[in-house]
């Protein structure tokens, strides 16, 4: 119960953190913290399946190709201070009331009295899950990955 | 015992704080992290739900919004190398003439 507030807060603290960085790297990284974080509640949720491909795929795959990509771009010492330069104080003003409208909404909606608490689910679960009764999304999915890699290919010759 | 809407007000604020983040933040590097950020949200939303039930399908589709998050990011990032090549900054207003320059 305390480690779930404690990783929760520790994903929104670096969440907030990574929105508010001036430099793309030091913002990753805090990126990456949250996703440690995230696994953290995944695993308390008895999701350990999902924890565990939040640490393996999402930061260790995903989040380092975005590393990768941003140090390809070399962003000088110009490129930080203009992006310093955009974070003035009236920039979030409107984010912010259009933020807390949507909040507002929502969690009037959330304010849910069923009482109760949450169930694991085995990877076993998932896993029969998976490749038996949904193993058509799952060829989808390979699909979905199959047109991206073709497209990011086909972009990323023209490049030349 | 974590009560089960606990969770929920969690992807709640990880949603807002990513769309806080798209909607103020002009370099497309911060743009493409605060997608991510919202997409991790809603996973986070999909596995809160199926913890609720102790259904193995939140986490089925936790599995697919990594796909999409991989292969959306795997564009984006492409997108913004070709981006970077053309153009002296990655301003997200830079490029919205959608051709070349006059």
């Amino acid at each position: 119960m305390i480690g779930f507030y404690a990783a929760a807060g520790v994903t929104l603290a670096a969440t907030a953190a990574a929105i508010t960085r001036a430099n793309p790297v030091h913002a990753l990284l805090c990126f990456v913290v949250s996703l440690l974080g995230m696994a953290v509640v995944f695993f308390l949720l008895g999701a350990a399946f999902a924890a565990a491909l939040e640490v393996i795929v999402y930061a260790g795959a995903i989040v380092v190709m975005f590393l990768f990509v941003v140090m390809m771009l070399s962003l000088d010492r110009a490129a930080k201070a203009r992006e310093r330069d955009w974070l003035t104080r009236p920039v979030w003003v409107v984010p912010l009331i259009l933020v807390s409208v949507l909040g507002g909404a929502l969690a009037r909606v959330w304010v849910l009295r069923a009482a109760g608490g949450v169930i694991a689910v085995t990877p076993q679960a998932v896993g029969v899950r998976l490749f038996e009764a949904d193993l058509g999304a799952v060829e989808l999915a390979s699909m979905l990955l199959l047109a991206g890699l073709i497209a990011a290919f086909h972009l990323g010759r023209q490049a030349e | 015992m974590i009560p089960w809407t606990a969770p929920l007000v969690l992807a709640l604020m990880l949603f807002l704080l990513g769309l806080l983040g798209l909607l103020a933040r002009r370099g497309l590097v911060f743009v493409l992290m605060s997608i991510e950020i919202m997409l991790n949200a809603a996973g986070l939303l999909f596995v809160a739900a199926g913890a609720r039930w102790g259904n193995p399908d939140g986490q089925i589709m936790f599995i697919f919004v990594l796909n999409l998050a991989g292969a959306e990011l795997a564009l984006g990032l492409i997108l913004l190398l070709r981006i970077r090549a053309r153009l002296p900054d990655l301003d997200a207003d830079a490029a919205d003439l959608l051709r070349d320059a006059p």
